[in-house]
């Protein structure tokens, strides 16, 4: 048992008379490096830790809950939050649907999702790699006038949920990360493109991959024009394509269905989607960056498939979502670190890929727009009502392949068209940091506005 | 928070800790630690130091100024305020907001405070001290409808105690969330394309934070990674924008009597008649470019390092009439409120989101339209203002930037801009 699950254990030893505790503790170390111009412009590094504790009593007509944090774990810092989280709990309503995760047996995936080099791996050999991916993008193409920061950054964290209920789950979790960002010009204006890449160690990272990638997403939009406004075919990239999924995991919350705050509620079973289109949130999945054994209730995450063949067939629940929807858990609590509190979310989406590649799909399309960016996603896209309509930069695709890059141009439609009217969902997946990882997928019917 | 009539979530917690800077040449070592100790700052101080590879030791004695500390103007401390009172307060909006209409379903309400102690000293002899207490209150509504569902939204939110939270101040918002989105159950879908856009005073600023302050933040020009890099005296704007940054406009929720490095909150001129006065500075940025900040090093926690940030960013008012402006608008956009927004500060182009908005057509504002992003071009839309009226307000907002987060206000007076491509699915 990790030394932070005992210290957790201990917290719980506190609960009075029938009250319920639940107690998450988190520790982690974490590096960031900047290069700038061929020196370190910024390195920091740091410990932290922290406390978020739940304290829950039985009323007549419900249970109550109160919350609170700690940015530490000194025992005065622990003594204080408890107390604390006992008197907000005087203050919530009477709730007979509020209650804590029960163990419900099932297993936690064997996962290996840390690795100790991120911690023995010399801090110098780090700054080597933030400083070689800023030299390969100054040096990649003539054109690269400007490196706006070549980052490192990675961490170690571990972390512990326990409750009088009788739930023990720990784990631990490393990450690795490169970023740049590069600004490319033509003498007349500038383009930017960025690049990274991830894995759980340092030595799985890619630092051409990373370049490559920014340099050629810089100078491909170089010239770029604001196209006239048309109504076709959109292919997403991948990036893209997860920013989407991830976009469609928020309205298939369990919490968000119960409240009425999704276009997906009252409609399992219809068909939501092409029949191309089959979406699970599966954190079992080693390949998933956001792979986790347990979720932040402390149960086993699982594999939910949520859009089987375009069929809406479920929803994630936490312990409480589920109780209003009359189910169980699917292992989808997620938490937003120490402070927030346990609520449904997908944590690891995926699209069932297809059979083609991108070439194929721009082949297949002939004509359309191929979205390389999103931006304004959270101010242009509404869970509840599907509207949709976002910033995009990219290039058209012409007889099947692509041609002049544009920008400041808009795509509309609303999300319940969009999952229909997908056309094609390629095999090129990527496994990107975030809740979804994404592939190539053509859209139909999608509104651009230009000029 | 209340939620569905229920208090669903009271929160409190604590964080604090120290965050040492050690800047050795063009290299910044920063490390933070929760411990206090004596022994837990020195050796978070090594661990910033060690950054300093060729350092050779020694010890240099700094005379620090006696503490310049700075107390809290708030008159109600959200900490001595009952918990009970607060739950009063939103199951009071709740109420209000229901009986605007039997189609609002849902309303979410919340209440939050913060208060903030720091004490920053430097080796340049920097010692200082602020308490900033912040206060901010938000409603959203949910209104069903045979055509689906619809949102709306209203924040509440000051560098103050509880007395800003006034029941005229609550009822205000609590109508006005319930309202919008009451009327977007009627929306059509916006048109696509460009047009003029009028920008109803206050939530319309936040386009210029997004679409130049950002641009002009000098982390950014002094890696001429903006498009205003080198532009100091030029026309970059129509003759009608001023725009300012001011960390000084007490009580606005970007307030602040110090910013993070100690430096007075500043009223900073940006653009002045169309022309680009100065840019925006931190301590670091200043140093390069041997000059004083400006009052703009902000950070979100003493675990973030400090950059440049805006506080309250707004165009000054004009002298045209809001309605005037309006009515000299054959056919355009009318945007109530706008939402979040994102900028690429080297290219210019930004995207922010219309919450609440109208068609103009033969000049009076007449169909609502659903929710949809404009997009423009920072350096464009400055030079397309063709209006600005003189009813001046200001709307509180969150800024992020490099994954930090601050709270910050915008503002302007109605204003008008001649084209911006709105990102509808009508023709």
């Amino acid at each position: 048992m990790s030394e932070l699950m005992e210290r957790a254990e201990r917290i719980l030893d506190a609960a009075k008379g029938d009250e319920q505790i639940e107690v998450y503790l988190s520790r982690g170390t974490d590096t960031e490096i900047q290069a700038y111009q061929g020196d370190v412009e910024n390195l920091s590094t740091a410990s932290s830790s922290g406390i978020g504790v739940r304290v829950l009593r039985d009323g007549a007509a419900g249970a109550q809950v109160g919350t609170a944090w700690a940015g530490s774990l000194d025992e005065e810092a622990i003594v204080e939050a408890l107390r604390q989280a006992r008197d907000n709990a005087r203050f919530a309503t009477e709730d007979e649907f509020v209650a804590f995760a029960q163990p419900d047996g099932v297993e936690g995936a064997k996962l290996e999702l840390s690795d100790a080099s991120v911690l023995s791996t010399p801090l110098d050999e780090k700054i080597a790699m933030a400083l070689e991916l800023e030299r390969m993008v100054r040096g990649g193409d003539p054109r690269i006038r400007q490196v706006d920061a070549a980052n490192y950054s990675d961490y170690v964290a571990e972390a512990a949920v326990v409750s009088t209920k009788g739930i023990r789950a720990s784990y631990e979790r490393s990450g690795a990360f490169v970023s740049v960002e590069a600004i490319a010009t033509d003498g007349t204006s500038d383009q930017t493109g960025w690049g990274l890449s991830a894995g759980r160690a340092p030595h799985e990272l890619d630092l051409s991959e990373a370049a490559n990638d920014a340099i050629s997403r810089a100078t491909r939009m170089l010239g770029a024009v604001k196209p006239a406004s048309m109504k076709g075919t959109a292919v997403f990239d991948p990036r893209s394509t997860a920013t989407l999924l991830a976009i469609i995991g928020g309205a298939l919350s369990g919490e968000a269905v119960v409240y009425g705050r999704s276009f997906f509620a009252n409609r399992i079973g219809e068909d939501v989607a092409s029949p191309l289109f089959t979406l699970l949130d599966d954190p079992t999945d080693p390949r998933h960056f956001a792979a986790s054994v347990f979720d932040g209730e402390g149960l086993a995450c699982r594999r939910n498939v949520l859009i089987r063949r375009g069929r809406l067939e479920a929803f994630v629940y936490d312990t409480v979502s589920a109780r209003r929807a009359g189910t169980v858990s699917t292992g989808s609590a997620v938490r937003g670190g120490i402070a927030g509190s346990p609520s449904a979310g997908c944590r690891a989406l995926q699209l069932e890929p297809g059979s083609m590649d991108q070439a194929e799909i721009f082949r297949r399309v002939g004509n359309g727009i191929f979205v390389e960016s999103l931006t304004g996603v959270h101010s242009g896209v509404n869970p509840i009502s599907g509207d949709f309509s976002v910033g995009i930069t990219g290039l058209m695709i012409r007889d099947g392949q692509l041609a002049e890059p544009v920008r400041e141009i808009t795509v509309a439609s609303t999300l319940q068209r969009m999952l229909l009217d997908v056309r094609y969902v390629g095999s090129d997946v990527e496994w990107l940091p975030g809740s979804a990882a994404g592939q190539s997928l053509a859209i139909d019917g999608i509104a651009v506005s230009g000029s | 928070m209340l939620d569905q009539q229920r208090i669903e979530e009271l929160s409190s917690g604590r964080d604090r800790g120290a965050g040492i800077r050690v800047v050795v040449g063009e290299t910044t070592g920063f490390a933070h630690t929760a411990d206090l100790s004596e022994s837990g700052l020195l050796s978070a101080a090594r661990a910033a130091a060690a950054v300093a590879r060729e350092g050779g030791g020694g010890v240099r004695e700094i005379a620090l100024s006696p503490l310049r500390d700075y107390p809290s103007h708030a008159t109600i401390l959200p900490e001595e305020v009952d918990k009970a009172k607060k739950i009063d307060l939103l199951r009071y909006a709740d109420e209000i907001a229901r009986s605007q209409g039997s189609s609002i379903t849902q309303v979410q309400v919340a209440l939050g405070d913060s208060t903030r102690r720091f004490l920053v000293a430097n080796s340049d002899g920097v010692f200082a001290s602020d308490h900033q207490v912040r206060t901010r209150f938000n409603i959203s509504c949910v209104a069903s409808g045979d055509a689906g569902m619809q949102t709306g939204y209203r924040p509440v939110a000051g560098t103050r105690g509880f007395e800003l939270l006034t029941m005229e101040a609550i009822e205000d918002a609590a109508r006005g969330a319930a309202h919008q989105a009451i009327t977007k159950l009627d929306a059509r879908p916006a048109p696509s394309g460009d047009l003029p856009v009028v920008l109803a005073g206050g939530s319309g600023g936040i386009l210029f934070h997004e679409a130049c302050g950002h641009g002009l933040e000098a982390d950014a020009i002094l890696k001429n990674a903006s498009v205003y890099a080198g532009k100091v005296g030029q026309r970059v704007a129509s003759p009608l924008v001023t725009l300012v940054d001011d960390g000084t406009v007490a009580g606005e929720w970007g307030y602040l009597a110090i910013d993070d490095e100690g430096r007075p909150g500043a009223r900073n001129v940006l653009i002045e008649n169309g022309v680009l006065t100065d840019y925006m500075w931190d301590h670091l940025r200043a140093r390069k470019s041997g000059r004083a900040s400006s009052g703009n090093g902000r950070r979100q926690s003493y675990q973030h390092l400090p950059m440049v940030r805006m506080t309250n960013t707004y165009l000054l008012e004009g002298d045209s009439d809001a309605d005037e402006i309006v009515a000299q608008t054959p056919r355009g956009v009318y945007v109530a409120q706008l939402g979040g927004g994102q900028v690429n500060t080297a290219t210019g182009d930004f995207v922010f989101g219309m919450t609440a908005a109208f068609m103009i057509e033969d000049g009076k504002i007449t169909a609502p339209l659903r929710d949809c992003n404009l997009i423009g071009n920072g350096p464009e839309v400055l030079q397309r203002v063709d209006a600005v009226a003189n009813d001046f307000s200001m709307t509180p907002g969150t800024c992020g930037k490099d994954g930090q987060s601050v709270p910050v206000g915008t503002g302007q007076a109605t204003m008008r801009l001649t084209g911006v491509t709105i990102g509808g699915t009508a023709s």
